[in-house]
């Protein structure tokens, strides 16, 4: 895609949110191409499924602007934010499958209540959409008979069920083992090109991030502290993004929570 | 020191306002939304089950014992001034009016509004409700409201129910097994029992008491803490807060009912 064509999904300017008196952003800048895997990565509790939450107009920011598809999502009343909702899905770190239903029925769920299908087509579509993420096989298992591998690629395939053209992944691999990870890897990327879709991926693991992503942001300190395609991150120079980058234990984050001095607690105060 | 204390009483005065109102924000945005039968009317028959059908066991046989001790503990002092056969119109109305409202109101409150308290809370903590919002599903309309609907309905059937069985209970000990005459069991009863001023009273008071108690269930769910100790917490609250509010009303209740 040419820079000089803006082709935006989603487009964050001058945003600003605090939870109580901690803020956890400060006037950051962020654009999501269209049909790209962009992630954001940063040290855990910084605030990315809030960033999530926020462009899916779950919460509201202090100021400025989260424009999708050429909607500013913090100014919409709710029936037009449920409208703009329609276009965009997110897979939760849960998977957060709706127990009393069989992964059929999850799959089925936004379908049934959106449209006005009849339950052939609806099987048709749900089916499909089980086999792209391989589990057409447990349609009529229910969500605690699954792993939690399988319970991801079933949420997964709910979540891609009325083709949305946005769909966040909050930390999608986070707690799986090796092989259910690689298959978490490979589905993104490949439901990204094979369906159109522009996707978000926060998460903080770097190798699987870096093999998919096209443009990676980096949060810490409430800013973008390094952004760029992952090749541009590794030979990034900042300290932070380095630290982030390579998992030191001690640098610019430092190991320790903030605390008085060490040698003064443990004496009592003697020097 | 003063000054914090009028502080603390003031903020706790404001949270309550503050939590009424977004009860009444939640409960308005359940209720009042376009409704769609067609989507609607299945949720509403599945929580009819949940809430009522399956409370049914703990109903009937609670109202079968209460009738039989109102029966037997009313006989031991009605039959010292040879009224024994008042006992009839005694035990119809402390459970139309007053018993078969307050206990099942109480009893859906334990058995009903806990599951309800506990069932929303854990699917706020998994994150259900939050990706129904995603999916551009209200989760007050798909998963509160049917569930309100299904309590309103549920309770003034529940508490006729018991009512009834009570009488039946009440029946059972006096006539089969003290002996009093059927005939006056039934028709000084008959006599004594209002439609409008007993039943009907009766019914009103578990209609409010069934809005009260699922109200508080569903706010509490919706609203509690999404960790295993606020789901508890919330749960707890409900019964507690739900108990208590239907005493209270049922007092109130009878002041206008049968006071003056």
């Amino acid at each position: 895609m040419p820079e000089s064509i803006p082709q935006y999904s989603v487009e964050i300017e001058q945003l600003s949110f605090s939870r109580g008196d901690r803020p956890i952003y400060t006037d950051i800048n962020m654009r999501f191409p269209k049909g790209k895997v962009t992630a954001i990565m940063g040290p855990s509790g910084i605030g990315k499924t809030t960033l999530l939450r926020l462009i899916g107009g779950q919460i509201k920011p202090d100021s400025g602007s989260i424009v999708f598809r050429g909607h500013n999502i913090p100014t919409l009343g709710r029936k037009k934010l449920y409208q703009v909702r329609q276009d965009m899905s997110m897979l939760f770190q849960s998977g957060a499958l709706f127990t009393d239903m069989s992964v059929f029925d999850n799959v089925a769920f936004a379908i049934r209540e959106h449209t006005k299908l009849p339950e052939d087509i609806i099987r048709t579509m749900v089916l499909l959409k089980l086999e792209a993420v391989g589990l057409r096989g447990a349609r009529d298992l229910m969500p605690h008979e699954l792993s939690g591998g399988m319970a991801r690629r079933a949420a997964l395939a709910r979540a891609i069920a009325l083709d949305p053209k946005l769909i966040m992944y909050d930390e999608p691999f986070a707690g799986q083992d090796p092989i259910s990870m690689g298959v978490i890897v490979r589905l993104i990327k490949q439901l990204n090109d094979s369906l159109g879709l522009t996707s978000i991926v926060v998460s903080h693991d770097v190798p699987e991030v870096m093999s998919i992503a096209d443009y990676v942001y980096i949060i810490a300190d409430q800013r973008v502290i390094g952004k760029g395609t992952p090749k541009e991150l590794l030979i990034n120079e900042s300290p932070l993004v380095q630290q982030f980058m390579q998992g030191l234990p001690d640098g610019p984050v430092p190991f320790h929570y903030k605390a008085e001095d060490y040698h003064c607690e443990l004496l009592g105060g003697i020097k | 020191m003063i000054l914090n204390m009028f502080q603390s009483v003031g903020e706790a005065v404001f949270d309550r306002f503050a939590g009424v109102g977004r009860a009444s924000i939640m409960l308005f945005g359940a209720l009042f939304g376009i409704p769609n039968f067609r989507k609607g009317f299945p949720l509403f028959v599945k929580q009819v089950y949940v809430v009522g059908v399956q409370s049914l066991t703990i109903i009937m046989v609670s109202g079968l014992f209460i009738g039989m001790v109102l029966a037997l503990q009313g006989y031991t002092v009605l039959v010292d001034y040879g009224a024994e056969d008042s006992l009839g119109p005694m035990v119809g109305l402390s459970l139309l009016r007053e018993l078969g409202p307050v206990v099942t109101g109480l009893l859906f409150a334990g058995r009903a509004g806990s599951a309800l308290t506990a069932e929303i809370g854990l699917m706020k903590s998994t994150e259900q409700l939050s990706s129904m919002e995603m999916m551009a599903i209200d989760p007050l309309r798909r998963v509160v409201a049917p569930r309100f609907w299904a309590g309103l309905f549920c309770m003034p059937l529940l508490a006729i129910i018991f009512s009834t069985i009570g009488i039946f209970g009440g029946h059972l000990v006096g006539v089969e097994w003290l002996g009093i005459d059927a005939g006056n069991f039934w028709s000084i009863m008959q006599s004594k029992v209002d439609l409008v001023d007993d039943v009907f009273n009766g019914v009103i008071k578990s209609i409010v008491f069934a809005i009260v108690v699922t109200w508080i269930a569903l706010y509490k769910g919706y609203n509690a803490i999404p960790t295993a100790d606020g789901i508890s917490k919330a749960t707890t609250d409900t019964v507690v807060q739900a108990s208590l509010a239907v005493l209270g009303l049922d007092f109130v209740l009878t002041v206008f009912m049968f006071g003056g």
